[in-house]
C-alpha cells in the first residue's frame, strides 16, 4: 500500500510541473530582435534597461548575422533586424535604418613588434598574403602570421567590407572563433596581426595607426578614423506603437548613455 | 493488485528504456533532414572529395576536414594509447595499495576537467611553445592532438584497468605456479586475455576525439588546408560546425548538418569495429566472460 502512495504523489507532483509549465504567461507586449552577434550585446543591454521601465514588454533579442536580421525583418518575421555592416541599396527598399552607434576595428599586433602604423593597401596586402615579411613595411625580418575570425562573424565582414574589397583574406591564415581568442593569440607571438573591436582593446595587444590615425573612440566618433561600422537598428516601413517607443529610447540621451557604457561609440 | 503494480512498473521501466531510442531516433533523423539537402543540391562526391570550403563562394567541400578530423585524431592516439596502457597494466598489477589511492582519484580529475579549460591552457602554454620549438603559429596538428592525448587519458587508463583486473584469478596463480615472472605473467597471459577490453577502452578514447570541440578549435588553427606536415594548422569536422553555425543560414545551414551526417557515419564505423573486436576477441575458456 505504501508504494501506491508514493506513486500517487509521485503522479500528483507531475501534473502540478506540467501544469506550471503549460500554464498560459501573462499577457506581455513582445519585442523581436535579431541580427548581428556584435550588436547583440548592446541590444541586450538596451532591452533590459527598457523592460526595467515598461514592465509590460518582453523584448527578444536573438543572434544570426546581420544578413539574417535583415533578410527577416524585411519578411516580417522579426520587428527590428540589427546589422553591424552598411546595407546594400537592394536591401534598403521599404526599410527604415537608425544608427545607434559606431564601432571602431582595431588592428592589433604583438607588444613588441617595432610597427606602429600601415596604410590601407599595406592592410590590404598582409591580409590577402602578398606581404609576408615585416620586413616589408619596414618592421623586423620577421615572417607575418595572420590571424582572422570565422567566416560570418560581424567583426570579420565589417573588415572584408573596409578593407579587401573583392581581394580574399589568404587562404591559410589562422582562424580564431572569438575576439578573446584572437588577443591571446597575437598577445603570443612577435609575429602575430589581427582585428579586435575597439571595445574588446585593451593593453595585451598594439593598436596600430591606420593611414596616420590612431584609433579612439574621438577618431571614430568624428569619423576621422576611416575602419569604423555602424550599429544599425533596422524596421520594416515606419515604426509603430512599442517598437517606436524602444527605438526612441534607444536614441534618447539614456539609451546613448547604455551604448556609451557597452564601449560602443554613441551616435549624439 | 500486486498483478495490477508489477504491470504498471513493468510498463514504466519499457518506457523509460525506449525513450533513450526515440531520441536518437530523432536526433539522426533531424540531421538528416536538414544535411541531405545539401549533399544532394552540391553532389554527394564533390561534398565528401571537395578541397575547397567557402561558404561566401558556395563552396562547400569537406576533404581537407575529414582529414583534418582523421589526423589529429590517429596522432593522439598515438601518444594516449602505449602511454594509457603501460599506466592502467601499472595500476592493476604493479601500484601498491597506497600509491593507487592518490593515483586514482588524480587520473579521474583529469576527466572532469571541462573541455574549454584544456583549450585555454593549450591557448596560453602549448601554442607559444610550440612557435618557439618548431616555428609556423603554433596553432598545428599536433599542438591539438597534444591537448587531445591528455583529454583521452583517463578513458582509456579506466577501462582497460577494468579489463586486466577481470581477467580471472586462475589464469594468474597458473602462470605463476609454472614459474613465469610477474613481467612474463603480464605481457603473455593478463594482457592477452584483456584484449578485448582494451580495444573497447581505446575506441571509446578515439570516439572522444573524434568528437572534442572546444579544445581543438581554440588550437588547432581552424584553416581548410590538407597539411603537409604535422606542424601545419588544420580544421576538425567538428570545429566546422560549432565555428560557423552561429551565422548560417540557407545551404550554408544545411552543410553544416551535412558535414554532421559525415561525423556521424565516422562514429558509426568505430562502433561497429569496436563491436566487432569485442565479441571476436572475448575469451570463454574457464568460467571467465571477458
Amino acid at each position: 500500500m505504501d508504494l501506491k502512495y508514493k506513486l500517487g504523489i509521485l503522479i500528483a507532483i507531475i501534473i502540478i510541473i506540467a501544469y506550471l509549465t503549460f500554464i498560459p504567461s501573462t499577457n506581455y507586449e513582445r519585442i523581436q530582435i535579431a541580427g548581428s552577434t556584435s550588436v547583440q550585446p548592446v541590444a541586450e543591454k538596451l532591452a533590459e534597461k527598457f523592460e526595467e521601465t515598461h514592465p509590460n514588454i518582453r523584448i527578444n533579442v536573438q543572434g544570426g548575422g546581420s544578413s539574417l536580421g535583415i533578410s527577416s525583418v524585411s519578411q516580417g518575421i522579426t520587428d527590428i533586424g540589427t546589422s553591424s555592416r552598411e546595407l546594400t541599396a537592394k536591401e534598403k527598399v521599404g526599410l527604415n535604418e537608425y544608427i545607434i552607434g559606431k564601432e571602431g576595428i582595431v588592428i592589433a599586433v604583438n607588444n613588441q613588434n617595432s610597427i606602429n602604423e600601415l596604410t590601407n593597401a599595406q592592410l590590404r596586402d598582409i591580409f590577402s598574403g602578398k606581404i609576408t615579411s615585416w620586413k616589408e613595411v619596414g618592421g623586423p625580418d620577421l615572417e607575418i602570421h595572420v590571424i582572422t575570425r570565422e567566416s560570418g562573424s560581424g567583426t570579420r565582414s565589417a573588415f572584408e567590407n573596409l578593407i579587401m574589397g573583392d581581394t580574399k583574406i589568404r587562404p591559410d591564415a589562422i582562424v580564431q572563433s572569438s575576439t578573446e581568442s584572437v588577443k591571446q593569440a597575437v598577445r603570443q607571438d612577435p609575429g602575430a596581426i589581427g582585428f579586435v573591436s575597439l571595445a574588446r582593446m585593451s593593453s595585451d595587444v598594439k593598436a596600430l595607426k591606420i593611414d596616420g590615425v590612431a584609433p579612439s573612440e574621438e577618431a571614430v566618433f568624428d569619423g576621422s578614423y576611416s575602419l569604423q561600422t555602424p550599429f544599425i537598428f533596422v524596421v520594416k516601413g515606419e515604426p509603430q506603437g512599442i517598437v517606436k517607443e524602444f527605438i526612441d529610447f534607444t536614441l534618447s540621451p539614456e539609451g546613448q548613455a547604455i551604448v556609451k557604457e557597452e564601449k560602443v561609440v554613441p551616435v549624439r | 493488485m500486486t498483478k495490477y503494480e508489477e504491470f504498471l512498473i513493468e510498463k514504466g521501466l519499457f518506457i523509460t528504456a525506449i525513450l533513450s531510442i526515440i531520441v536518437i531516433l530523432l536526433i539522426i533523423g533531424f540531421i538528416f533532414k536538414e544535411g541531405l539537402p545539401a549533399m544532394e543540391s552540391y553532389g554527394f562526391l564533390n561534398f565528401i572529395f571537395g578541397m575547397d570550403w567557402s561558404p561566401s563562394d558556395g563552396q562547400y567541400g569537406v576533404f581537407t576536414m575529414i582529414i583534418g578530423s582523421i589526423g589529429i585524431t590517429l596522432l593522439s592516439l598515438l601518444f594516449a594509447v602505449p602511454l594509457s596502457l603501460l599506466c592502467a597494466i601499472f595500476l592493476a598489477e604493479i601500484a601498491p595499495k597506497t600509491m593507487k589511492r592518490i593515483l586514482k582519484p588524480v587520473i579521474e580529475t583529469l576527466a572532469g576537467i571541462p573541455s574549454v579549460v584544456y583549450g585555454f591552457f593549450g591557448l596560453i602554454i602549448l601554442v607559444p611553445f610550440m612557435r618557439v620549438q618548431f616555428g609556423g603559429t603554433g596553432f598545428s596538428m599536433l599542438t591539438a592532438s597534444l591537448i587531445l592525448t591528455v583529454m583521452i587519458l583517463p578513458t582509456i587508463i579506466s577501462i582497460s584497468e577494468d579489463a586486466l583486473k577481470s581477467v580471472p584469478h586462475e589464469y594468474k596463480e597458473a602462470s605463476l605456479a609454472l614459474g613465469a615472472t610477474h613481467w612474463q605473467t603480464i605481457k603473455n597471459v593478463l594482457f592477452p586475455a584483456a584484449i578485448p577490453g582494451i580495444i573497447t577502452a581505446i575506441i571509446l578514447g578515439m570516439g572522444r576525439a573524434v568528437g572534442e570541440t572546444l579544445a581543438v578549435i581554440m588550437v588547432a588553427g581552424n584553416v581548410t588546408q590538407i597539411p603537409n606536415s604535422i606542424f601545419d594548422p588544420v580544421r576538425a569536422l567538428t570545429s566546422n560546425i560549432a565555428l560557423e553555425m552561429g551565422y548560417a543560414t540557407g545551404l550554408h545551414y544545411n552543410a553544416l548538418f551535412a558535414t554532421g551526417i559525415i561525423l556521424f557515419i565516422m562514429i558509426i564505423i568505430l562502433l561497429v569495429i569496436a563491436n566487432y573486436f569485442h565479441y571476436k576477441k572475448k575469451v570463454v575458456i574457464g568460467g571467465g566472460y571477458l
